[in-house]
Parts: structure tokens; C-alpha cells; sequence
């Protein structure tokens, strides 16, 4: 019953998500703010819907309801309740749901927490997320219907393919999607600016924390994907430059520059098209991203139930929102005020550049992403568009970028003086240049690249402190701690959050010097990996609630003294007869010792690959630091207080919708 | 500055940067991607001597060789002509015999393809997409087939509609 009852909910959600789209936008059209303020309403009821269809289906996962053919398809009595839990999402069908859910949460959001937004605002915000939701919820109900019954109920359920039985899938999926959805917001506000034909420095310090928001869940989401496909995968890897990573890294370039680019709209009133621009492309890529996971249309290993037909219709709602936005924009664009002047070199020029290297990234990204599905419509070849093509390119932009970014983050707003911040980071560069030489001198064999990126990392690293350092350090040594703490908190913001590329770059340079060793092992062999020995002592059979385990017992030892146990496995799901590899590992400092099993032949040697990785979770931590640093920021008091409504200028030029 | 000089740098320093990004880009497009081939091709010499490649068939039935030491040996075909593949490390978890799968790395000139990596997708009704459409040149595709011996509609379905 509660499946009809969810059904239902979702229906209605549709009619309020319509009557949202239209009142509100009408209402200000009218100057009716009754009709405005029903948005705020409309957007509450509209997520209350969605949470009670999510709710109904999650009870039906939790309860094994296999009259549903929904959880008939990806669930099965055994699994662990956790896997239950996160399966409703790990289908196409429920995944939709989150979508739609987050969607109207996002929306929600901005009703409950943003009445410091002007009403007009707000109401034309709001109606433009509705629109969003609109879209997605037909394509819910329409096509990819999580609430189908199936008759007669069969007695056991399909199960979940085995490598999302992982808490991966409890926390990636959500995270990612309220990175994606929550562009959608930054969408909005953009839209809303064209429609009403006037933006000003006060949008972008109401959008501002919902970009943020939005940006501090993708990088989550990313970081945390990447993480899992590192030990879920057994392959070693953390990246490898596939379409739906890529389609998660686009928004996030995008997403990134945009909070640059708002940053110079809200203290200098500068940037504003561009800001807008990028607000509307930011959330086409993230589109895009959904259409690229959801259809398929370009081979990826990390896409699951994904499906081409129904992909068409996303790459509609795609050309609906992205064709629409834009047409808006260069209709409206030109009206827009012109934004300040300010000298090249100055803290605006920084940003300029910043936002002119990422969105040249995020373009050269979407080239390699999509060259494959052009070259096979225009003369029928296949090729893969891989890491060597994705390196040649991403690396030389990228490093430029982060090198300047200590520079950009001393300069001075309106007109800086780049040799007085060079002298600032005189230290910074000094230690860089240190450190490359160094490395070069000692690891050299490996190349000069990885070198460069431990030099760069440090820089931009020490950049960070030393902007820290000069700011409280006006006034000599006394009180030096006071005055650091007394720094505006969005200044520790930027500073964690550069910082945190700096460590990642560290993470991703140390890749260089991990040590692979392959080899076939029986019981009592051992092998030596870097300082480590690792003996396989026995291989054992398990039984797990729904898998049987081979599981090979190493013993990890270090200059002959025991350290530690590793038990990794070949793992067989027995609803699917699906094996997986269960890879172990070891932290020691930053870096891990991973072994994963290959399949072996019976009671032949167990073929294992090992690896010492030094450093890898540094590039985890330096996300797990951006985001941080964007949290602080998000608590900055300026935001946490309401921005004061700014006196209306030039309201007479401003067009009218 | 004028409005109209600060423009032109602007201008001028977006141009530079996206020309180098365009440099990079067609270099590395020229260089770095790899063709699909299948084993049909490969048998045709369609394929230049040292081309790094990806090669994607069927897995032979009993052609897997687990070898000695970590060498691991198997046939990939499909249907009209087969290709030895050789390979060092571990297979994926879904490579089985029977199934599709892509190999990436360079004919040797002995006609072995020494492959560096081997994948096979996370989801076992999945026929790699590349996969299926070379199969259905060579007739060997039979409109509605599961890959493996699933009994779930999904893969069919799926590459039904392509």
C-alpha cells in the first residue's frame, strides 16, 4: 500500500512543483506579493512530497517488498540493512528520485534559510528552480517510475551488483548529488538576474553561499568517489580520466571558477556577465554530467544500470534548460551595467586569470570527454580518449595555475604590486625551488615532472601560510597569535582551501614513486615491497551473509618484526555468481601498502598485485581540506547575518521583464 | 588604463591561453588516443606496425592460458578472425571466457598483442559497447542476446536500442 501512497506523493509533487513555476514568476510580473510569497510555500510542500515518495520507497527496500519491481530488480532479502538503505539509489530509477528529492530540498532551502533575499528575488528564484523540478519530475514519473508493481510478487530479489554493496554507495551517490543539484541553484539565481535585467554586487553576495555550498558537496562527492574506486576497484588507481569522472570534474572546474568570478562581482562589482555565464554553464555541465552517466552513450567502467533510450530524453531536458538559458542570456546580457575598472595586476586580474585557466581546463576536459562520440558521428571510427591524452593537456594548464595562485592570493584589490608579493613569498619560492632540486637530485631516475609537482604543491602550500603570516605579522611578534585569529574567517577560509591543492598536488607528484610488484604466491612464499616483506601465511575459505570469500592471510612485516595482518580476498556474490576483488590495505604515515587478489586456479599459487603507495591519502586530505576551507567560509558572519539590502540605483535603466 | 585597453589585454591573454590549450589539445589528440579495432580488422592489417590500440571481441573459449609465472595468455575473436593476446597483472573481476572485453597496448610483429591493460565492465549483462557493435558487423550479433548467462533483461534491452 505505502508504495501507492509514495506513487501519489510524487504526483503531487508535480502539480506543486507547476504551480510554483507559474504563481510566483506571475506575481512578480503583476507585483503581486501574495503570489510571490507562495513560492516559499509551494517549495516547502514540493520537498515535503518528494521526502514522504523517498520515504515510501525506502520502506520498501527496508522491507524486502519485492512486489515491487523496482527492489525485486536491485535488492535481495540477505543483504545488510545499510545496503538496503543506500540500494534505493543505486538504480537507475531510485537514483532519479534522489535527484528530484535533493532538487527539491535545494529549493526548500532557499525558501527557509534566504528570507534575507529580496522577495522579487526570491520568487523568481524559486520559480526557476520549480521549473527544473518539473522537467525532472515528468521524466520521473513518465519514464523511469520507481513505484511499479509486479504481480506476482516473486520470493527473492535480484540483489545489488556487488560492487556497490560497499558504504561507498551510502555516501558517494548523495554527496555528489548535492554537489550537481546544487548548481542548480547558482542556475537559478542567474536566471533569475536575466529575467528581472538588473544584477548587481548584492546577487552575487546572496548567491554566493549556495555556490559555495554546492561547490564544498561536489568536491566532496568527487574526492570520495575517487577514494572508492581506489579500493573498491582493485586496480590501484585513483583517477583514470573516464567520461563519468569527467562528467563530475566539468561542474567542478566550472563550479570553482564561478566562486572566483563571484567573488570579484561582490567586492568590485566587476565580472558580472561572466559571472552569470558561468552560472548557467556550470549547471548545464553538471546536465550534461547526468546525461552522460544515465545514457551510456560513452563506455565507462564506473556507470551502472544505465540506459540509452531513456538518456535521450535527459539529453532533451539538456537542450531545453541549456538552449533556453542561453538564448535568455544573449538577449539579456547586453542590458546588463557594465561592471568597474581595475588595473591588470591587482587581485581582480588574478581572478581573471584564474577563471581564464579553469574554464580553458574545463573546456579542453569536455573535449577530450566528447571527441569520441563526435569522430564516430562524423566518419564512424571508434578510439578511446584516455589518460596519456587527458595528461598531455591537464598537467602543463593546470601547474601554471596553481603556481600563480599563491601570487593572486597576496595581490591587492584594484591595483597590487607584484614585486612587493614577490617578496613576500620570497621564503615560499625559496623552499619550492628547494625542495624541486632535491627531489630531482635524489629520485631523479623518475622523471622531472614529479619533482616540479612536490616544488608546486610546497609553494602553494607555503603560499598559503605566508598569507596568513603577513596578514596577522603587521605589527611585529607580540600579539602575533591574536591578530591570526582575529583574521577574518574567510581568510583562514581561502587560505585551508589553497592549501588544500597544494597537498593534493603533493599526493598526486608522489604517485611517481609507488612501488608495484606483481607476482603468483603460495602459502609460506614472500615477497619484499619497498621496506616492507609481506608473507602469505594461508588461504582460507569464508562464508559471508550474502558472498563466499577466498580470502589470502598476509602477514606484513618490517625488518623481520611482525606489523600487521592483511586479509585480502576474492569475493563471489551468490545471488549473481558475480566476483569481486576485496582489496586490503595498510596506513602507514600518508602512505598505504594495497594488495588486491587475482583469480586463481585451484589450489594453484595465489597471483597477487601489491603496492606501496607513499603519500596517497594527501590526495584525498587536500580535497577533504578545500572543502573544509569553503565550510569556513560558509560561516563567515557577513553571510551568517544577512547581507543589508542595498539601496536600489538605476532602477529607472533596469528593464523590466 | 581605458576600458578599451584593459579589454584588449584581456583579450589578448584569453586568446594566448586558449591557443596554447588548443596546441596541446590537437597534439595530444594526434598522439595519445587509441583506435578501436576488431580482431577482423587486425587480421586485415589494417593496423599500422607499433599503433597502440584498443582490440575488442569475445574472450575464445578455452583459450585462457594462466601460464607460468604472471604472464596470462588468451584468444580474443570475433567470429571470422582471433587475435593471441598476451598480458601482465590481473585480470578484471568479470573476465570471464565467452565474454566481451576491451585490451589496450600494441601488435607485436610476431602477431601476439601485448596488451598493458584489460577491461571488462563492473556489470555483468554488460557488452562493452564497441564490442557489440563489431560483433554485429561480423553477423556474429543476435539482436536481443544476454551476454553471459544472465537471466535479467537489462543488457539485452539495452543493447537492443543502439
Amino acid at each position: 500500500m505505502s508504495i501507492e501512497i509514495g506513487h501519489f506523493a510524487l504526483v503531487l509533487s508535480l502539480a506543486v512543483a507547476i504551480l510554483q513555476m507559474l504563481l510566483p514568476v506571475a506575481g512578480v510580473r503583476f507585483g503581486d506579493s501574495g503570489l510571490m510569497r507562495l513560492a516559499d510555500r509551494a517549495a516547502a510542500l514540493q520537498f515535503l512530497l518528494v521526502g514522504i515518495a523517498f520515504a515510501c520507497l525506502t520502506a520498501a527496500y527496508l522491507s524486502s517488498d519485492f512486489s515491487v519491481r523496482n527492489v525485486f530488480e536491485n535488492s535481495h532479502s540477505l543483504k545488510p540493512l545499510i545496503y538496503k538503505f543506500s540500494g534505493v539509489w543505486g538504480n537507475h530509477e531510485g537514483s532519479m528520485l534522489l535527484w528530484v528529492l535533493i532538487l527539491a530540498l535545494s529549493g526548500a532551502a532557499v525558501a527557509a534559510f534566504g528570507q534575507g533575499i529580496p522577495l522579487k528575488l526570491r520568487a523568481n528564484v524559486l520559480s526557476v528552480q520549480a521549473s527544473i523540478s518539473v522537467a525532472f519530475l515528468l521524466f520521473t514519473l513518465f519514464t523511469s517510475n520507481p513505484f511499479e508493481r509486479l504481480l506476482p510478487p516473486p520470493l527473492e530479489g535480484r540483489d545489488l551488483n556487488p560492487l556497490l554493496q560497499d558504504l561507498g554507495l551510502a555516501i558517494h551517490p548523495p554527496l555528489l548529488y548535492v554537489g550537481y543539484v546544487g548548481l542548480s541553484v547558482a542556475f537559478s539565481f542567474a536566471i533569475a538576474a536575466l529575467i528581472d535585467g538588473r544584477v548587481d554586487a548584492a546577487w552575487a553576495r546572496f548567491a554566493r553561499p549556495w555556490i559555495r555550498g554546492a561547490w564544498i558537496f561536489l568536491t566532496l562527492g568527487i574526492a570520495m568517489g575517487s577514494y572508492w574506486a581506489y579500493y573498491e576497484l582493485g586496480w590501484g588507481g585513483w583517477w583514470f580520466w573516464d567520461p563519468v569522472e569527467n562528467a563530475s570534474l566539468m561542474p567542478w572546474f566550472a563550479a570553482t571558477a564561478l566562486i572566483h568570478s563571484a567573488t570579484v562581482m561582490e567586492k568590485r562589482g566587476a565580472l558580472k556577465v561572466w559571472t552569470i555565464l558561468l552560472a548557467i554553464l556550470a549547471f548545464s555541465l553538471s546536465l550534461l554530467g547526468t546525461f552522460i552517466v544515465r545514457s551510456g552513450v560513452l563506455t565507462s567502467v564506473h556507470s551502472f544500470a544505465s540506459d540509452p533510450a531513456r538518456g535521450v530524453i535527459i539529453l532533451l531536458i539538456l537542450c531545453l534548460f541549456v538552449g533556453g538559458s542561453l538564448a535568455l542570456f544573449a538577449w539579456r546580457a547586453p542590458q546588463l551595467q557594465q561592471g568597474g575598472l581595475f588595473a591588470p595586476v591587482s587581485r581582480e586580474g588574478a581572478l581573471v586569470i584564474n577563471n581564464l585557466f579553469l574554464s580553458v581546463i574545463c573546456v579542453a576536459v569536455f573535449v577530450g570527454t566528447l571527441y569520441p562520440l563526435a569522430l564516430e558521428a562524423w566518419d564512424g571510427s571508434k578510439i578511446s580518449v584516455g589518460p596519456p591524452f587527458f595528461n598531455a593537456v591537464f598537467i602543463p594548464l593546470a601547474l601554471p595555475l596553481i603556481m600563480a595562485m599563491p601570487f593572486g592570493q597576496q595581490l591587492a584589490w584594484k591595483r597590487g604590486d607584484i614585486a612587493a608579493v614577490a617578496q613576500r613569498l620570497a621564503a615560499a619560492i625559496a623552499l619550492a625551488v628547494f625542495a624541486t632540486l632535491l627531489m630531482f637530485a635524489y629520485l631523479g631516475e623518475k622523471g622531472a615532472l614529479a619533482p616540479i609537482g612536490v616544488g608546486i604543491g610546497l609553494f602553494a602550500i607555503a603560499g598559503s601560510i605566508s598569507e596568513i603570516v603577513t596578514r596577522a605579522g603587521r605589527g611585529g611578534a607580540s600579539g602575533f597569535l591574536r591578530r591570526a585569529l582575529g583574521l577574518p574567517i574567510s581568510a583562514w577560509g581561502s587560505a585551508l582551501a589553497h592549501a588544500g591543492v597544494g597537498v593534493m598536488v603533493l599526493g598526486v607528484s608522489a604517485t611517481a614513486y609507488e612501488i608495484e610488484h606483481i607476482a603468483n604466491v603460495r602459502p609460506g612464499e614472500s615477497f619484499k615491497l619497498g621496506t616492507y616483506e609481506l608473507v602469505l601465511s594461508e588461504v582460507q575459505q569464508r562464508q559471508g551473509p550474502n558472498y563466499r570469500d577466498l580470502v589470502a592471510v598476509f602477514d606484513v612485516r618490517s625488518a623481520g618484526v611482525f606489523e600487521a595482518r592483511l586479509e585480502p580476498a576474492k569475493r563471489v556474490y551468490t545471488a549473481r555468481q558475480m566476483p569481486t576483488t576485496e582489496v586490503a590495505r595498510l596506513t602507514r604515515g600518508f602512505g598505504q601498502i594495497y594488495v588486491a587478489l587475482g583469480e586463481s586456479a585451484d589450489q594453484g599459487p595465489v597471483p597477487v598485485r601489491a603496492y606501496w603507495k607513499p603519500f596517497v591519502l594527501f590526495i584525498w586530505l587536500g580535497a577533504v581540506l578545500m572543502a573544509f576551507g569553503g565550510c569556513l567560509s560558509l560561516t563567515e558572519r557577513r553571510i551568517r547575518v544577512g547581507a543589508p539590502v542595498p539601496a536600489r540605483k538605476g532602477s529607472t535603466k533596469a528593464v523590466r521583464a | 588604463m581605458t576600458r578599451k585597453q584593459r579589454r584588449f589585454s584581456l583579450i589578448g591573454l584569453g586568446g594566448l591561453v586558449l591557443a596554447v590549450a588548443a596546441g596541446l589539445v590537437l597534439f595530444a589528440l594526434r598522439d595519445s588516443v587509441a583506435f578501436f579495432r576488431s580482431p577482423t580488422e587486425v587480421a586485415d592489417q589494417k593496423v599500422r606496425p607499433g599503433e597502440r590500440f584498443r582490440l575488442g571481441g569475445l574472450v575464445e573459449g578455452g583459450s585462457v592460458d594462466k601460464g607460468v609465472g604472471e604472464r596470462i595468455a588468451f584468444v580474443v575473436g570475433d567470429g571470422k578472425a582471433t587475435v593471441r593476446v598476451s598480458y601482465i597483472g590481473i585480470l578484471p573481476d568479470l573476465f570471464r571466457e565467452g565474454q566481451g572485453i576491451v585490451a589496450e597496448g600494441v601488435l607485436q610483429p610476431d602477431g601476439v598483442f601485448r596488451a598493458d591493460t584489460v577491461l571488462a565492465k563492473h556489470d555483468e549483462t554488460y557488452m562493452p559497447r564497441e564490442v557489440a557493435d563489431a560483433l554485429k558487423k561480423q553477423g556474429v550479433w543476435k539482436e536481443g542476446r544476454k551476454p553471459g548467462n544472465q537471466k535479467t533483461g537489462e543488457g539485452g534491452s539495452a543493447l537492443k536500442t543502439q
